[in-house]
């Protein structure tokens, strides 16, 4: 696999930001020089050595905003695709084992929660029921986990049908077992590739909440920044600036290696880009 | 090609018409579990957070919340399916009434950034897979990239910055100037002026997925024998790519058109936002703003519901433009 990630400076740039974004995330209390919640009497100061991104309106420092911010949405990103992934293996693989009843049952449940668009549910949700960190998680994940159970649904559906599978049932396998040791095995690269490639949505998708203003204003998040940033707009470029590129950055990065996974581990998919 | 007779489209109209509409009760249902669900006396969520005592009361008397569930459900569906949404406090209006007069807004905005994207996206796409893995290909593999990673509301903030506060093309905020009667062409300029910024925001992203589906499309296509037949007739390459690829790689196109209509419709909320743009968006976020929960859940409904009324329509429309399907008349 590594031959494939190395021959492409695209996908090393991409990996060497993710690199940076994670280590950001994991030291941000080392690498932001001020705390990113204090205000002080020096607002809309322009990007300077002491300010590399200027400050807010209340006179927060923008860097290091933007470097907590990373670790928001990483964290909200990466925990609601795992979670997402999960949710979406139990249901999909139950579905498409058991067949029948409970397949139809199940699937129409998934189909219920595709119905309306994702931005709209979670919007709803949020504005209804709160919008904590941990509630948002489980909102994300309440929208997301569609794609991984249809996605997991059709492969096991197609690989239980296999004469691999097929030989261990004669041999008298127990359903687990076929499922947990011949068929999910085999179904890990489709969902490995998906919930990555979900991480990147669902950092898009949080930073919109939270730009229109549905979080809560304790959580520092690019999404609140750019909220914020947007009244200011006139006063100070660098406040919406400087979160968006990191926005843009990182959700880039994602796709790319997202991208590239994606034509590693599912050759037989064709790369849409 | 296959040859159905026209009762097999009429029957295929006819199962998908009742799935909408169980599709658009179910939405019904799913807004009734919310408001029941979500903290506190669903009564807040039925009559909005500013009411008095008595309002309330009478909110209650309304929907029956001293009823069993079940009950209560059948009140608020029969109401809803009436169209019947409820009472906005913060407008004093009803909010069908509130809603349907953000409509037109949003339309002009999605419909204006649909015809650009369309454009646009088909153009670029037929271009790249023309020249594939040239230096021109890889440039729009890199902006398809960068428009499915870009949010919208960074676009719109952006554009916001360059075009209207640094270079002042174009107004920053609003549908039309305020505090200026215009009529007539001028009115109509200072529309479109108005218009210029968000639905080129909303197109950027839009363009990006047209565009990237149209070039894998069109490699598919031109792969295929009956291109090299038409290349053996002797037809002219830009007829080929055109005329016979093209017709064939739109199927897919339409259908991105009509199922990224909810992805359309939350680019627009946000690019509203940025823009100050008065449609349903902006309507939106004063909803949550003033917690006026009746328009939210109002918006919440008539936005899904249109979503699967767009599907079905795309749906339909599908197996028509399709060439390998033909219905006898």
């Amino acid at each position: 696999m590594w031959h494939i990630l190395k021959q492409n400076n695209i996908t090393m740039g991409a990996i060497i930001v993710l690199i940076i974004f994670f280590g950001a995330a994991v030291f941000a209390d080392q690498i932001a020089p001020f705390d990113p919640l204090k205000s002080s009497s020096e607002t809309f100061e322009p990007p300077s050595w002491k300010f590399l991104f200027g400050t807010d309106d209340l006179g927060r420092d923008v860097f290091s905003g933007v470097i907590y911010g990373v670790r928001t949405s990483l964290f909200i990103g990466v925990s609601v695709a795992f979670l997402s992934g999960f949710l979406g293996v139990i249901v999909g693989s139950a579905a498409g084992y058991a067949g029948g009843f409970w397949d139809d049952l199940l699937m129409r449940l998934t189909e219920l929660f595709l119905i309306p668009p994702r931005f709209f549910l979670a919007l709803v949700i949020a504005a209804l029921f709160g919008a904590s960190l941990f509630n948002l998680i489980l909102i994300l994940t309440v929208t997301y986990w569609t794609t991984t159970a249809r996605l997991v649904r059709a492969e096991v559906l197609s690989l239980k049908e296999r004469p691999f599978v097929e030989a261990s049932r004669a041999m008298g396998a127990s359903h687990a077992r076929i499922l947990f040791h011949e068929i999910l095995p085999n179904a890990l690269p489709l969902v490995i590739t998906n919930v990555t490639l979900m991480v990147g949505g669902v950092i898009l998708l949080e930073a919109a909440l939270d730009f229109i203003g549905i979080g809560d204003a304790n959580r520092i998040s690019w999404g609140a920044m750019l909220h914020n940033g947007q009244h200011f707009i006139r006063d100070g470029w660098w406040m919406v600036v400087f979160p968006s590129l990191a926005l843009a950055l990182l959700v880039l990065a994602l796709n790319v290696v997202g991208d590239v996974l994606n034509t590693a581990l599912n050759p037989k998919a064709r790369s849409a880009s | 090609m296959k040859i159905f007779p026209p009762h097999f489209y009429n029957r295929l109209l006819f199962r998908r018409f009742i799935q909408s509409i169980i599709l658009i009760l179910l939405l019904i249902v799913i807004n009734f579990f919310l408001i029941h669900l979500a903290p506190g006396d669903p009564v807040y969520y039925l009559a909005g957070q500013s009411g008095d005592e008595q309002y309330y009361q009478l909110i209650r008397a309304k929907f029956g919340l001293d009823q069993p569930l079940l009950t209560q459900l059948w009140v608020y569906l029969s109401r809803v399916v009436r169209g019947d949404l409820g009472y906005s406090l913060s407008h004093q209006q009803s909010v069908a009434a509130v809603i349907l007069a953000r409509v037109p807004a949003t339309f002009l905005l999605i419909f204006s950034a649909i015809c650009l994207a369309s454009i646009f996206g088909v153009l670029l796409g037929v271009e790249a897979a023309r020249r594939e893995n040239s230096f021109y290909d890889r440039a729009i593999n890199i902006f398809a990239l960068l428009g499915h990673s870009l949010p919208s509301f960074s676009i719109g903030l952006i554009m916001l910055l360059v075009f209207a506060l640094y270079l002042g093309l174009f107004p920053a905020q609003g549908m039309v100037s305020a505090n200026q009667n215009l009529t007539g062409i001028d009115y109509l300029l200072d529309l479109l002026v108005h218009l210029a910024l968000p639905v080129l925001t909303l197109a950027i992203v839009q363009i990006a997925q047209i565009m990237r589906l149209t070039r894998t499309e069109m490699l598919n296509v031109l792969d295929e024998n009956f291109i090299n037949t038409a290349r053996a007739k002797g037809v002219s390459e830009r007829q080929v790519l055109y005329a016979h690829a093209l017709h064939n790689a739109l199927l897919p196109v339409v259908t991105i058109i009509g199922s990224d209509f909810g992805m359309l419709l939350s680019g627009a909320v946000l690019v509203e936002t940025v823009f100050a743009y008065p449609g349903l968006g902006r309507l939106m976020l004063e909803a949550i703003n003033a917690r006026d929960y009746p328009v939210l859940l109002g918006l919440f409904l008539i936005i899904s519901s249109g979503v699967a009324v767009l599907n079905f329509i795309t749906d339909m429309i599908y197996p028509l433009i399709d060439p390998r399907i033909e219905f006898k008349r």
